[in-house]
């Protein structure tokens, strides 16, 4: 068997990739992808407490974590949309008025 | 005898959504950055089977990947990459960035393996067969109010989106 | 079967929905270019019959759903305070929206879905529930700050917000996972019995990863960032709102999860934000021209000293916490309410610049600005010096001496940039012409609203304070 310690340093190393990402992506929705990697690390590392404190509550939040990511999509995407019809790019550096 | 089938299929996992979350953050063109996220997702949907989350298995592939990856290749495809692509990938500041996830991650790993003996190897597995059964009875017995709410969420979620994409009056 | 008396403990929120849904079924009966304002009225409605609905759960404390939520002194106090807040915004919009040509009644609805959403932060006892609450009112506030279609700037503060803000939460989300690995729950009572045995490393860093999350909301530094810039672009009633609102739900997640739970290991976590803030915060404000901006920067310092009383002990700290929640509510949604009103058309006037000899040309809009100013700044007979006393009284008692003398010279400094605002309205000549429209009767009501707030807190404190300190003996048990 694989050790639950395993699936958590994969899902810390996960979340550290979203981060970087989020940190050092120029493309806002390469930034916004890497957001939703940070989640998915955080999913993992529910699922694995799950099945180490056998408590199927972890799991249950999973499926809330992916209502609110699915509803963060929706809203972002469409904000993205009404930056890029104002400003015609992606990269927030020239979304200069707000400096990002 | 350990079972071997187990831990190859940990490892061959782990590599597959390690290396595609890389390509995520470091591809160009958002098209593959997005392809490789479903990789990503896909994968970890595996890992899940293997924590005894059949469930949550089926719903990271139809909601995650097949729902909300979609919404992300369409929204790539309404706006402009062209130009995306000719300009710089990274900012300036990737070096910074590089640092701070590099020791976040390093924070991580650190409490894990100093709490690596609260966790023990072995773990008892959760009865399969039952799993979506009592995933259902929790979500409708305990967690009632909060899946209500989540539809309140949905709804704020739809009406932002309509109000933000929602072209001029003029 | 679910209980009645458990509908009861939701009915403020309840109410909210309805009238949210209301106003939203209604929007697409109206032309495109009617004016919102029936909308308006039915959503303060809504926001008046759920504040009443607060008062009436005083009968019917106790938990409801499986739990998930706690009706208390505590949750009650905050349900109150964010109807009022939700109110007294929706009055402040009714002449704005006209003036901006933001036809959309949308913005109403989400006035009200996202004050659910903070409202259920307060009675929420389960870090699930928390986390969809803290959703809904994030969702619904970045999509606020996007309103001012006309103008680039507030869509790029959405945005802002919103990446910020999805990052946090994302930390958040950590932190409860990690809590979770810790503990095997997620109810914030269970956790708290499983603490008491004797805490890992994973709670530690749970509780530090949630930290960052909520301090994300409370515009705390070191992540207080993006609250200048979305403070500048997002409307300025909606500033108002999201500068009180979301920070005062905050708020009392942090007190529930780091009081009720006893968390370990967070005292110099706090420590540190609380001197960051006030420090960070007041030095940046010094040197803004732009009130909105100046405003931005002031409450990430008034953040700072919640923190302090945070830090100080339990009891007398949790209703300094509760009662600086309350005051900084009354000043700070006043002052952005008659920025809001000054901004006009486009808000095109919101340097200092253009306050200029306010003192003369509007000398009734002058004096009530300048009396939430010197609230601000924590003069007496004003909540704000009751309210910065109470802190700094809860840390001295804690022995917190160098917190407290940090608070105190940052107050000080702090007088400096609320006191050049007063004295570019009344002693300085204005450059350029500034137009100052005629004050509106709702947006009248609002400020009288604010301002009878802020001096009844400043000269009658005893009911308010009796209150905070019943709640805070709730959540410490």
């Amino acid at each position: 068997m694989v050790p639950i310690s395993y699936y958590l340093v994969l899902s810390a190393i996960l979340f550290a990739c979203g981060v970087l990402g989020f940190l050092i992506k120029r493309n806002v929705i390469t930034i916004f992808m890497s957001i939703e990697l940070m989640l998915n690390a955080v999913n993992l590392s529910f699922v694995a407490f799950a099945s180490y404190w056998q408590a199927l509550s972890g799991q249950v939040f999973v499926f809330f974590v992916m209502v609110v990511a699915a509803a963060e999509a929706a809203v972002g995407l469409a904000i993205i949309i009404a930056v890029f019809r104002t400003r015609q790019t992606l990269n927030p550096d020239r979304v200069n008025l707000l400096k990002l | 005898m350990t079972p071997i089938a187990p831990t190859f299929f940990f490892y061959f996992l782990s590599a597959v959504a390690l290396i595609s979350a890389i390509l995520v953050i470091t591809r160009k063109n958002p098209v593959h950055s997005a392809l490789a996220l479903i990789v990503t997702l896909l994968s970890l949907a595996g890992l899940y089977l293997m924590l005894y989350a059949p469930f949550v298995t089926g719903v990271q592939v139809i909601v995650y990947a097949g729902g909300i990856m979609v919404l992300f290749l369409f929204v790539i495809m309404l706006v402009n990459i062209e130009r995306a692509m000719k300009e710089e990938e990274f900012n300036k500041q990737w070096i910074a960035g590089l640092i701070a996830s590099l020791l976040l991650g390093g924070l991580f790993l650190a409490v894990y393996f100093k709490g690596r003996a609260i966790f023990p190897s072995e773990f008892t597995k959760i009865p399969e067969q039952m799993n979506t059964q009592q995933v259902g009875m929790l979500i409708f017995q305990n967690y009632l109010l909060p899946f209500e709410i989540a539809s309140l969420l949905l709804l704020v979620a739809i009406v932002g989106a309509v109000v933000m994409a929602k072209k001029k009056l003029s | 079967m679910i209980p009645s008396t458990d509908y009861i403990r939701l009915l403020p929120e309840l109410i909210l929905i309805v009238f949210g849904l209301l106003v939203m079924l209604i929007e697409p009966l109206l032309g495109e270019h009617n004016n919102r304002k029936g909308l308006g009225a039915i959503a303060l409605m809504g926001a008046v019959l759920s504040i009443l609905a607060s008062f009436y759960q005083t009968g019917y404390e106790g938990a409801a759903f499986f739990d998930m939520i706690h009706v208390d002194t505590f949750s009650i106090f905050f349900h109150v305070l964010i109807g009022l807040i939700a109110a007294v915004v929706i009055l402040a919009s009714f002449e704005y929206l006209n003036l901006q040509q933001i036809r959309y009644g949308e913005y109403y609805g989400l006035i009200l879905l996202s004050s659910v959403g903070m409202m259920l932060m307060s009675s929420a006892v389960e870090l699930v529930l928390i986390f969809i609450a803290l959703e809904i009112s994030s969702i619904g506030t970045y999509i606020l700050a996007g309103f001012r279609r006309n103008a680039p700037i507030s869509i790029e503060s959405s945005m802002k917000y919103f990446l910020l803000g999805s990052f946090a939460t994302a930390f958040f989300l950590y932190g409860v996972a990690l809590m979770f690995g810790a503990t095997g729950s997620t109810s914030v009572y269970t956790i708290a019995t499983t603490l008491a045995q004797g805490a890992t490393p994973l709670a530690y860093v749970g509780i530090a990863l949630m930290f960052v999350g909520l301090g994300f909301k409370v515009a705390s530094a070191p992540f207080h960032i993006w609250t200048p810039d979305v403070y500048e672009g997002a409307p300025a009633p909606v500033v108002a709102f999201m500068s009180t609102g979301p920070k005062a739900a905050a708020f009392a997640v942090l007190l529930r999860v780091l009081f009720a739970t006893e968390a370990p290991g967070w005292f110099w976590l706090i420590w540190a934000s609380a001197v960051l803030s006030m420090t960070l915060g007041n030095i940046g404000a010094l040197v803004q021209n732009n009130v909105k901006r100046l405003l931005a920067y002031s409450s990430i310092a008034q953040a700072g000293y919640i923190l302090v009383a945070f830090a100080a002990a339990k009891d007398i700290g949790i209703s300094a916490v509760i009662f600086y929640a309350a005051a900084y509510a009354a000043m700070n949604v006043g002052a952005f309410a008659v920025a809001s009103h000054l901004a006009n058309v486009g808000e095109k006037y919101v340097t200092l610049d253009d306050y200029a000899g306010l003192g003369r040309r509007a000398p009734g809009l002058a004096a009530v600005l300048t009396i939430f100013m010197l609230s601000l700044i924590g003069i007496p007979v004003t909540g704000g010096f009751l309210a910065k006393f109470y802190v700094f009284q809860a840390a001295m008692q804690s022995h917190l001496t160098g917190l407290v003398i940090i608070g105190v010279i940052n107050s000080a400094v702090a007088a400096y940039y609320y006191l050049r605002v007063i004295v570019y309205m009344y002693m300085r000549e204005p450059q350029r012409d500034v137009p100052v429209l005629k004050m509106p009767f709702a947006l009248g009501v609002s400020l009288a609203a604010c301002l009878a707030a802020t001096i009844y807190l400043g000269v009658l404190p005893g009911r308010i304070l009796d209150y905070a300190m019943a709640s805070a003996r709730v959540l410490v048990r």
